[in-house]
């Protein structure tokens, strides 16, 4: 059968399953139901969502949405300043925790905790705690200083800033952990000679610290990245996108269309994202798939 | 003993001058929370750090589901359960399969996969949202709990290869070998030769999948509506909705909430630390 439909080939190869092995059929078998849902949860969503967005009409329509130009420029303050700040802060604090101290190793424990509770509860409790009447830090304000605190969900750039805040909060204790063992993956003596040599603390960290960490540092500011433009719940639970819808940023922002039953709107404004995300993806594929 | 010379005391204090910032960041809104769920209503409004008269009544209101917002509490509960559980157990099976059969079996095109679910893994959750749930919509999943379960399942099974794939790379193929000159089957090979020896990071991609599930709000709030089929976290987002919301007893439910993720946690770090964190950033 085989030859007869392979026509003029010099070599007619043999049928599939003459060239498997039986545990390669079960490999194939075990692989089946994760390509499956990647088929079917992956594949076809994207390749739906890219249809939905063919229309060039979308992207006008965007060009003069001034909420997709606000929400593009908080999404790059978000990345831009609000990543390097906290991966900046994430290796100081790292440098902290490698200490060896009974004292450190408890804070340690409960330093995780932002990052082992669930987001939605703690930011509506930061959300109560910035509320003008009612919330603790203006009622604190106005017991010693016996004037009304600021409305601080109430200004676009305070409020993005808040936004930020939270997801700092949130997810510092994750990065500080991963800088860490990175940091303490340096060998000691390295230390131990640079301080026979007289080396301080800064000369220490420019000549061993840095140079050890750079490509896992840069790795994980890339990383945090990719993901924080992913990140819904800091801005949508704070500030729901308001005041004036100036506070939302790529993510939120889909969400907004969708609600308002935009969809092909919302399709496109992910679609803009996309230059952005894919050289970052390639980048990081390359790196981990070694 | 010896006392400490004034470096010492200078190092401590540079060390404590770091420290107590950090723990009041940390602690601040998690504190806030609890402050909130042991005050009565009078005195959670009035700025004080520590109520007058704590109460446990917060936690009774809700466990008897004595409020609007709290009427379907249990059963919103049970929700999150059966969603988080069935989500880790099902990208457990999926992940260890396809790992088995990437790493161990070396089933052809298996990098290839690889590769897919490492892209998938990198595709942002929220930008995969609004496609996911026009796509549950044509598929006629949505308000089932089957189309939340399914999307966590998409969304943690990438990593849970990835690292499975990582750790299994390190048993050594001899064992495989061994076992099968002595006439193991490859399925007798995957339940007891493989599962056995990766037991930490099966444990850990588990609480992994359980976790992600248990604290997703987004997917959970575009794909589930009806009060009764809702989880917890959409149920607290939906206290936003009213003005006059009763905030003691959102923080506490919010309380609640976080207790279950918390305890597994701490449980579970000793696995989650080494198998996820070693696994998460390859330097």
């Amino acid at each position: 059968m085989a030859i007869t439909l392979s026509g003029d080939q010099a070599i007619p190869s043999p049928p599939l399953s003459a060239r498997l092995t039986t545990p390669q059929v079960w490999g194939i078998v075990l692989l089946a139901p994760y390509l499956l849902v990647f088929l079917a949860f992956v594949v076809y969503p994207v390749g739906y969502g890219l249809w939905l967005a063919r229309h060039p009409a979308s992207y006008v329509a965007l060009y003069h949405d001034p909420i997709f130009a606000r929400a593009a420029v908080n999404t790059l303050i978000f990345l831009l300043v609000g990543i390097n700040l906290k991966m900046a802060i994430a290796l100081f604090l790292s440098g902290f925790f490698a200490q060896q101290r009974t004292w450190i190793k408890w804070l340690s424990v409960l330093f995780i905790l932002p990052w082992a509770v669930p987001s939605i509860p703690t930011i509506l409790s930061v959300r109560f705690m910035l509320n003008p009447e009612w919330g603790v830090i203006n009622q604190l304000i106005f017991k010693f200083t016996a004037e009304d605190g600021p409305n601080w969900l109430n200004d676009p750039s305070v409020a993005l800033a808040m936004a930020i805040g939270v997801h700092i909060w949130k997810s510092l204790p994750f990065w500080t952990l991963i800088l860490m063992t990175g940091r303490l993956a340096i060998s000691h003596d390295l230390y131990e000679a640079a301080a026979v040599d007289g080396a301080s603390w800064s000369q220490k960290f420019r000549y061993i610290t840095w140079p050890s960490m750079q490509t896992l540092y840069i790795t994980c500011t890339l990383l945090s990245m990719i993901w924080t433009l992913g990140d819904f719940n800091s801005v949508y639970l704070l500030t729901g996108g308001g005041p004036a819808d100036l506070t939302h940023v790529l993510a939120t922002l889909g969400i907004r269309y969708l609600r308002l039953d935009q969809l092909s709107l919302a399709m496109a404004s992910i679609v803009c994202a996309l230059p952005l995300v894919l050289p970052l993806v390639y980048f990081m594929m390359k790196r981990l798939s070694r | 003993m010896k006392l400490p010379t004034l470096r010492e005391v200078g190092t401590e204090a540079k060390l404590l001058l770091i420290g107590i910032p950090v723990f009041i960041w940390t602690m601040v809104p998690i504190y806030h929370m609890f402050l909130f769920a042991i005050s009565p209503k009078e005195d959670a409004f009035s700025g004080k750090l520590w109520p007058d008269h704590p109460t446990l009544n917060n936690f009774s209101i809700v466990f008897h589901q004595q409020h609007y917002f709290l009427r379907d509490f249990w059963i919103q509960f049970w929700n999150s359960v059966v969603i988080a559980l069935s989500a880790g157990a099902l990208t457990l099976l999926i992940a260890t399969a396809a790992a088995f059969a990437i790493s161990r079996l070396r089933v052809p095109g298996g990098r290839w996969v690889m590769n897919l679910a490492l892209f998938t893994y990198f595709i942002p959750a929220a930008f995969l949202a609004v496609p996911m749930y026009r796509t549950m919509g044509n598929y006629g999943l949505l308000n089932n709990h089957w189309s939340l379960i399914l999307a966590m399942v998409t969304i943690a099974s990438p990593y849970a290869i990835w690292v499975l794939k990582q750790a299994s790379d390190k048993l050594p193929g001899e064992l495989d070998e061994a076992a099968t000159m002595d006439g193991a089957t490859t399925l007798q090979l995957f339940r007891l030769v493989y599962v056995p020896l990766m037991m930490p990071s099966l444990v850990a991609i588990g609480t992994y999948a359980i976790l992600l599930a248990w604290n997703e709000y987004l997917y959970a709030f575009l794909l589930l509506s009806k009060d009764t089929e809702i989880t917890l976290p959409v149920a607290l987002g939906n206290f936003l909705a009213a003005d006059d919301s009763p905030w003691e007893l959102l923080m506490t439910t919010g309380f609640i909430y976080a207790l279950p993720p918390a305890a597994i946690y701490y449980a579970f770090r000793r696995y989650m630390v080494g198998g996820l964190t070693a696994g998460a950033v390859k330097s």
